[in-house]
């Protein structure tokens, strides 16, 4: 299947310098960490800050490769970045010298086989698909944060990959935008079955991304657990974020980072005694 | 007046209010209006009092000719055609030695930069070539390249070149980390990610090197024709001075005023055109 990822037992070390003892260490950033993500799926990814959710965006991408163990996608194991991956990153990447049809262009330029007029036609319809017809010919710096980061949506689902990465996208937006965000994203995701594996912090994003939630845990990075998310959004009028099974959903996932949290700590002062 | 303080924290519109009602801070247009009279004022001001200052006896008006008899002789220089001589002559070789700067610091500069390694063994040296004034090396180029042709040409090259050269190992290397990031998401190979992201967003700092050069190009082409030349505006000055003819001299003091501004700014414009989509 052209959207499935599969992380198998993945081992991800970095070299670091102590801030006390000034000595090179081992970090274990990631360890045995397994993940699985059928074609088509939208997954998030939460967890506390600095347990490794970017690592594992970084080994899906190919842009960087694990000390241990595979990352597969699509059946094929992943050496490097390769265009049936798009990423969106958190910090808005768009060329600041390209306008917002420019930028999507050059996507396309990287893709290839599109003569000069198909690029600017696909990326109009792309454009036209997070709503920013009207803002083709704008440059980066007069558009807001959320418009910049739609550019980026269209942009990387422009070459149409079979996965989607998102790396808190909505991290820099204000609330209100966010959400209208997070709203436009799923419907994206209906209309193109892009398989989306979503990265947050924030645990509301996630449960109401994601059909399926991957809990992490921090020192070292692994999968603490998966949750499948069933909630009734059939009714647009319901404001999905204040029905009871969202509120469970949200609280289960706080305890296990809690827990998680905790356990880290009590581990971190253990270390520190000995 | 307001003064700086006042003007840049008076209450307005900001810019998305603006753009959502469609409208423009007026303050601006006023300004426009006002600085360009100012400035206006300002050229004025100053050609009345060279004018009136000699005539007044205020300085002595045969070492500081009134602006009308300098403007008479640039007027006679122009008519006799020798305006043109010494003045191509300055124009070709900044020119020239502007161009070979610029043709060989970008594409150096970019691979210098390129390759950390190479950037730290090289960037000590090169701050060093560029603190050392292109001038206090004239007698060096004299003494190696003869006093013809090649000689000012490349002092005008080695004054050129530091800046340029510097300024685009720094573009080059404090390219965004995240619009690199990008590109190899995209899988760009190494020579088109320099070409489409590396180079565009490196260009603005490559600029400011481009601007010091050409201020340096005129600077140093005038002092070296003062030295050893037969023609050019450097030449022209100095030969006026020795011969007293006071007003000419002043003229082509001008001429290399005139000179300066044309090339800051056609660089400036070309700036401008390159970076439109700055803020």
């Amino acid at each position: 299947m052209p959207g499935t990822i599969a992380i198998q037992a993945v081992r991800q070390v970095f070299r670091v310098r102590g801030d006390e003892d000034r000595k090179v260490h081992e970090f274990v950033a990631l360890d045995d960490l397994h993940l699985e993500v059928g074609d088509g799926e939208f997954l998030t990814l939460v967890g506390p800050s600095g347990c490794g959710k970017s690592t594992v965006l970084d080994l899906i991408s190919g842009l960087s490769t694990p000390t241990a163990g595979a990352v597969v996608v699509d059946g094929k194991r992943v050496t490097g970045p390769g265009l049936d991956r798009g990423v969106v990153f958190q910090q808005y990447t768009l060329l600041p010298w390209r306008t917002a049809l420019g930028n999507i262009e050059f996507a396309l330029e990287a893709l290839g086989g599109l003569t000069r007029g198909e690029r600017r036609e696909r990326a109009r319809d792309y454009l036209e698909l997070v709503g920013l017809t009207d803002f083709a010919s704008r440059y980066p710096h007069e558009l807001s944060g959320g418009m910049k980061q739609r550019v980026a949506i269209a942009r990387s689902l422009s070459y149409e990959p079979g996965v989607l990465l998102m790396d808190e996208p909505f991290g820099a937006l204000d609330a209100q935008t966010r959400e209208r965000l997070q709203e436009e994203l799923l419907q994206i995701w209906r209309r193109t079955g892009t398989t989306i594996v979503f990265i947050t912090h924030d645990i509301e994003e996630a449960v109401f991304l994601g059909q399926r939630v991957a809990v992490m845990s921090s020192r070292p990075g692994r999968i603490e657990a998966v949750l499948d998310i069933v909630l009734d959004r059939s009714n647009p009028e319901i404001d999905t974020r204040a029905t009871a099974p969202f509120a469970q959903y949200r609280h289960q996932i706080w305890s296990l980072l809690r827990h998680s949290d905790t356990a880290a700590t009590q581990l971190e002062q253990v270390h520190r005694v000995a | 007046m307001p003064s700086l303080l006042e003007e840049r924290t008076e209450a307005g519109l900001n810019s998305r209010q603006a753009q959502a009602a469609g409208v423009r801070a007026e303050r601006r247009i006023r300004g426009r209006l006002a600085r360009i009279s100012r400035g206006l004022v300002g050229i004025v001001a100053l050609a009345t009092i060279w004018e009136v200052a000699p005539r007044m006896g205020l300085v002595d008006p045969y070492f500081v000719s009134p602006l009308s008899d300098v403007l008479a002789a640039w007027w006679d220089l122009l008519l006799s055609g020798d305006l043109w001589i010494h003045l191509k002559a300055s124009l070709v070789r900044s020119g020239l030695g502007f161009g070979l700067a610029l043709s060989i610091a970008i594409p150096l500069g970019a691979a210098i930069a390129w390759y950390r390694p190479v950037r730290e063994v090289v960037s000590p040296v090169l701050e060093m070539f560029r603190n050392t004034a292109a001038l206090a090396l004239l007698p060096v180029f004299l003494l190696i390249l003869g006093i013809g042709e090649v000689s000012k040409v490349a002092i005008v090259v080695y004054a050129c070149f530091f800046p340029i050269l510097l300024n685009t190992i720094s573009g080059v290397a404090s390219v965004d980390q995240q619009l690199l990031r990008s590109a190899r998401v995209l899988g760009l190979s190494p020579v088109t990610t320099f070409r489409k992201v590396v180079f565009p967003a490196a260009l603005p700092t490559i600029f400011t090197g481009i601007r010091i050069a050409g201020a340096a190009a005129v600077l140093v082409l005038i002092a070296a024709e003062m030295i050893g030349a037969t023609a050019g505006l450097g030449y022209l000055i100095n030969y006026s001075q020795y011969n007293f003819l006071i007003p000419q001299m002043y003229a082509a003091i001008l001429t290399t005023t005139g000179v300066g501004l044309a090339i800051n700014y056609s660089l400036v414009a070309i700036e401008r055109r390159l970076s439109r989509w700055r803020a």
